[in-house]
Formats: structure tokens, C-alpha cells, sequence
């Protein structure tokens, strides 16, 4: 049985964590970003969709939209804020503007996490799920929200692959990854791909966000380790390829899960972290990267 | 030398220092305690500075080498408190934190960019676990409080840590004026041209590693005996880390000064905005947030720019 629970639990702890990431590959396989306000745009979502539940009294469809318009709207402000004026500016180094957005993306993270804790306390929030109930499948008792979180990221990820295979827009997001500038010759404006870009992840995060709301809880605290659990799946699975981060996902997640119930929850991280270190090591580029 | 020795920015860093050496006999305890921690976070940024501002290496860990530093020096007071003198504890503090430094610079001799800087940052994470995984031995995360302090004077605190800021200052700043300090700005930029010049980068970096880790060791395992206490959150915190880039980066990245101006900054806009409670960390981060888009140069790129206009 406690097989059987860890697959449930690893499943469902591996789907959030796949489409966190997705979002962060994307932007980063696109427009080379690595956004370190991650963590904090999936908390601002949960959040938004915890006080819409909780202060206004809406339902979970509503709530959980409005959690979704506020990931989408930091999106862009992390767009123009941190990271176009930096892309633009003629002051500093075309080689170190990497290390700028990375500061900038992490000060306006901090910025949102502050602003969070500020107006709605450090306390953990739990959002009201959407599905409630419990389903017992083999003699294991899961809360059906599990399922539920499962499925939803699969759908969303899903409904991303038709998006960028299968579009017209998403094909031209997908060229903008591999050759910007043959994009721009083409004719298509490359700002508006980014804009694009920073909308999906917007819309991508938010959705991770409330799903996590949902299923384990945020608070301002969890903000770093998102941020941290985001940029370590992706490195894993190796930077701008989506299915190998999709893979790392899982790896991670049950790599937690397996140490949470066979050793103790307090070495959770450890084994993945170790992981992490040896993949660093021994092949920098990730598992599926490519130079 | 001798430019340096007629530029103003010189003259008004020694105006300022004798500025601070004097100040005990004024200020209060309050602020020469505040100054003392401002000094060690200075030598935690001009160490990240080296790093960073002339070798190029995106480290986001400068916590994993000074929480080694300060935790092996408080660990070893700890357990030998009588018998070893606290500089004992203090050398192999500083000792172990540029063994961390040699580990670190191994994959940053493989890897680059947002790979490396991922690697220090899970170099924190995996530090951090361990305190709280052997409890015992280092408090876990109610921190470890050691026995002997290096002197319970304020205004000696205060001189040590001034001293001790204005000495590694001076080799940091000297060492990134050198030569060497040339070539790892040369590596930093462009490693495979800087090989082709016949300088042997792996050295330089691998150099720049160990004198980073040694005065972050080093200033980590001091404030320790200074402050009386280690923990988590004070010495090895993802946080901690980031304030420790912020400083340099406000102060202006690759000067080594400007990542002290930066730290004491850093330190002393917290304070003044501490009554404002909470909204004291969004302020300065949005303070930083706007220099870093708007004088990317920092603090002193500003003075410079002032000065050439």
C-alpha cells in the first residue's frame, strides 16, 4: 500500500512541479531569461486566489481566475519592469546582462514576497479546492483534489504542445527559440513573440500557483525553494528543452516523495539536491541539454 | 601606484576611514555595534566581488564558504572551548572555507553562467540541510551559541572589525589592480582568448576562489566570536547571500570599494528604516531594484560619471 501511495503522491507532487517548470523553460529557451521572480509570481497567484475565496466570497472557478490574472499581470510587470530595460539598455555590457536581469528578477521577487507578507500576513494559506472529497483506489485514501491537480497540469501542458507545435503563433515562438533573427526576417516582430512568451508563462505559473495553493499550501516562505525547485528541475533536465524538463520533474518529485515516506520528510530535498550536484559534475548540460 | 596614490577617490576613502577609526569616541553602542556587523558584511561582498566583478563567476552562494567559516570555527570553540584558543578556531574556519572554495571551483572550472551559478546556490541549500540534519552537533536551527567571545568591548569589537575590513580591502583591492587581478578580468570575459595569450586560467581562477573563500571564511568565523551566536539565518541563508550581491552590485561591481560603500548602505538603510516596520525590506529592495536599472554601474559609477561630466 505504501507503494501505491507514493506513486499517487510522487504523481501528483511531480505534475505541479512539471508545469512550474514548463513556464520557466519556456521563457528561458525563448528569450534566454531565467527568471528568478518565479517563486514569487506562483505565490501571488495562490495567494490572490486565497483572498478572493476568503475576502469576497467567491467561488472556486472565480477565485482561481483571479489568482490566474494577477500571475498574468506580474508577468508582464516582471517583463517591464526587471527584465525589457535591461535587454534595452545601452549601459550595460551585451556579457553581463545575464547576471543584471538575474539580479533584477530576484529583487523584484523579493519585492512582490515582501509586498505579499505585508498585506496578507506570513501565515500559510490553504486554498479552498475546487473538488473536495476523498477517493479510496486500492485500499489508499487520497484526497480527490490530488487527482484533480494531476490532471489538470497534464491538460495545461497538453494544450501548451498543441499550442506551440500545432499554431501558427506557437511555431513562430518555437523558430524564436532556435534563431531569433531568422524569425525577425520572416517578418514576424519579435517583441510581440516575447510578449506572447511572458503571457503563457503568466498564465502558466498562476495556474501552478493555485494548483499548489490547493494542494500543499503557500506562504512567503516558499518562495525561494519554488524558485530554487523551478531553476534546479530545469538545469536537470537541461536549460530550454521542454521534455527533459518534464522528465526531471519526475525524477524530483518522486526522488522527494520516496525520501518523505521511506527515510524521514526532514531529508526530503537532500537526495535531489545531491542529484543535482552529481549531474553538475559529471554532465553539465543536463540530462536531455543540449550546448 | 603612484596614480592611485593622487586620485581623488583615494584621498576620500582615507578621509572617511580616519572618519570611522575616531567615530568610537562619539558614537554610541548601538551604532558602533551596527557598524561592526556592517564591516564584516563589507568583506563579504568585496570577496564576492573578486569573484564575480573580475573572475566572471555568477556565484550565488557566497553563504556556503562563509557559513563554513563561521560554523567550523564556532563548532570547534564549542567542543573544545578551554583548550583551543579562539584564533585556533578562527585560522581553521578561515582554512575550511577555502577548502569549500577549492570544491566550489572545480565545476566552475567545467561549467559557466546560470550553470555555475546554480551549482553555488545548491551548494547553500545542501550546507543548510546539513546543519539542520546534524542538530546536534551545530544547534540546527535554533543556531549554535558559542563560549568564548574575541572581547566583550564594544569599541574594541569595532576596531578589530575596521581594521580587519580596511586589511582585506586593501589585499582584495590590491590583488584586483595586479596583474593577476588583469588577467582574471581577461578570463572572466573571454576564457579561450585569455588562454591563447598563455595565461593559465584555470590557476588564476582557482586562485580567485581560494582568496574569495579565505577572507569570506575568515570575516564569517570572526563575527561569530563577535556576535556569540551562529545560526541559519544569520550566516548561511539564501537571504543573507543575496544581500551580500546587492551590496556589491549597488556599490558597483568591480571596484571592490564600492562593494564595501554598498554593504554599510545596505546595513544602515535597514536600520534607519526600521521603523517602518515591515515595509522596511520592500523599500530597500526597490531602491536597489531602481539603481541596478538606472546606474548599473552603482554607487561609485555614479561618483565617476559625476566626476568626468
Amino acid at each position: 500500500m505504501l507503494l501505491w501511495q507514493i506513486l499517487i503522491d510522487g504523481f501528483a507532487v511531480s505534475a505541479l512541479y512539471a508545469l512550474g517548470a514548463t513556464g520557466f523553460t519556456l521563457i528561458f529557451g525563448v528569450s534566454g531569461v531565467l527568471n528568478l521572480s518565479h517563486g514569487a509570481i506562483m505565490v501571488a497567484a495562490a495567494v490572490a486566489a486565497w483572498a478572493a475565496s476568503g475576502d469576497l466570497h467567491v467561488g472556486s472557478y472565480v477565485a482561481t481566475l483571479i489568482g490566474v490574472i494577477t500571475s498574468l499581470v506580474l508577468s508582464f510587470a516582471t517583463y517591464f519592469i526587471a527584465v525589457r530595460p535591461i535587454q534595452h539598455s545601452r549601459q550595460i555590457a551585451e556579457s553581463e546582462k545575464e547576471i543584471f536581469i538575474l539580479t533584477a528578477t530576484l529583487l523584484w521577487g523579493i519585492i512582490i514576497q515582501e509586498a505579499i507578507s505585508y498585506f496578507f500576513t506570513n501565515n500559510a494559506k490553504t486554498v479552498l479546492p475546487i473538488i473536495e472529497g476523498v477517493v479510496t483506489v486500492l485500499g489508499v485514501r487520497t484526497p480527490a483534489n490530488e487527482y484533480f491537480t494531476a490532471a489538470v497540469c497534464w491538460i495545461v501542458i497538453g494544450l501548451l504542445w498543441v499550442l506551440v507545435n500545432k499554431t501558427k503563433a506557437g511555431k513562430a515562438v518555437l523558430a524564436a527559440s532556435m534563431n531569433p533573427r531568422g524569425v525577425t526576417l520572416l517578418g514576424f516582430e519579435l517583441s510581440s513573440i516575447y510578449l506572447a512568451v511572458w503571457a503563457v508563462y503568466g498564465v502558466l505559473a498562476g495556474i501552478a500557483g493555485v494548483l499548489l495553493g490547493m494542494f500543499l499550501g503557500v506562504s512567503s516562505y516558499s518562495v525561494g525553494p519554488l524558485t530554487a525547485s523551478a531553476f534546479s528541475i530545469v538545469v536537470l533536465g537541461g536549460l530550454g528543452s521542454v521534455s527533459g524538463s518534464l522528465i526531471a520533474a519526475y525524477v524530483v518529485g518522486y526522488l522527494e516523495t520516496i525520501t518523505a515516506y521511506l527515510i524521514s520528510p526532514a531529508y526530503r530535498t537532500i537526495p535531489s539536491l545531491l542529484l543535482l550536484l552529481a549531474v553538475m559534475y559529471l554532465r553539465p548540460q543536463g540530462l536531455f541539454g543540449r550546448r | 601606484m603612484r596614480s592611485l596614490f593622487s586620485t581623488r577617490l583615494f584621498w576620500l576613502t582615507v578621509a572617511v576611514l580616519v572618519g570611522a577609526a575616531v567615530l568610537p569616541q562619539f558614537a554610541s553602542g548601538y551604532v558602533l555595534g551596527l557598524l561592526t556587523v556592517a564591516y564584516f558584511t563589507a568583506v563579504f561582498a568585496m570577496s564576492w566581488d573578486l569573484l564575480f566583478g573580475f573572475a566572471g563567476e555568477v556565484n550565488f552562494g557566497p553563504t556556503f564558504l562563509i557559513g563554513l567559516g563561521a560554523y567550523t570555527a564556532g563548532i570547534l570553540d564549542q567542543q573544545f572551548s578551554p583548550g583551543l584558543s579562539i584564533w585556533i578556531c578562527i585560522i581553521a574556519g578561515a582554512l575550511a572555507a577555502v577548502i569549500g572554495g577549492v570544491v566550489l571551483a572545480l565545476p566552475a572550472l567545467r561549467v559557466s553562467g546560470p550553470y555555475f551559478g546554480l551549482t553555488t546556490l545548491v551548494a547553500v541549500l545542501m550546507l543548510q540541510n546539513f546543519v539542520v540534519v546534524f542538530a546536534d552537533l551545530t544547534g540546527g536551527e535554533i543556531g549554535l551559541s558559542v563560549p568564548d567571545v574575541i572581547t566583550i568591548d564594544q569599541k574594541a569589537n569595532y576596531w578589530i572589525a575596521l581594521g580587519f575590513m580596511v586589511v582585506s580591502g586593501a589585499i582584495l583591492f590590491g590583488l584586483s589592480r595586479s596583474s593577476i587581478g588583469l588577467i582574471l578580468q581577461a578570463s572572466g570575459q573571454d576564457k579561450v582568448q585569455a588562454g591563447a595569450l598563455g595565461f593559465n586560467v584555470a590557476k588564476h581562477k582557482l586562485a580567485a576562489f581560494i582568496v574569495s573563500a579565505f577572507f569570506s571564511g575568515l570575516a564569517g568565523a570572526l563575527m561569530v566570536f563577535y556576535m556569540g551566536t551562529a545560526s541559519v539565518g544569520t550566516f548561511i541563508d539564501v537571504s543573507v547571500g543575496v544581500q551580500v550581491i546587492i551590496a556589491a552590485v549597488l556599490g558597483g561591481r568591480r571596484t571592490v570599494l564600492g562593494a564595501a560603500i554598498g554593504a554599510v548602505f545596505l546595513i544602515g538603510m535597514g536600520e534607519i528604516l526600521r521603523p517602518l516596520g515591515e515595509l522596511a525590506t520592500p523599500i530597500v529592495s526597490v531602491v536597489a531594484l531602481a539603481v541596478v536599472l538606472f546606474f548599473p554601474n552603482g554607487f561609485l559609477g555614479m561618483l565617476r560619471g559625476e566626476a568626468r561630466s
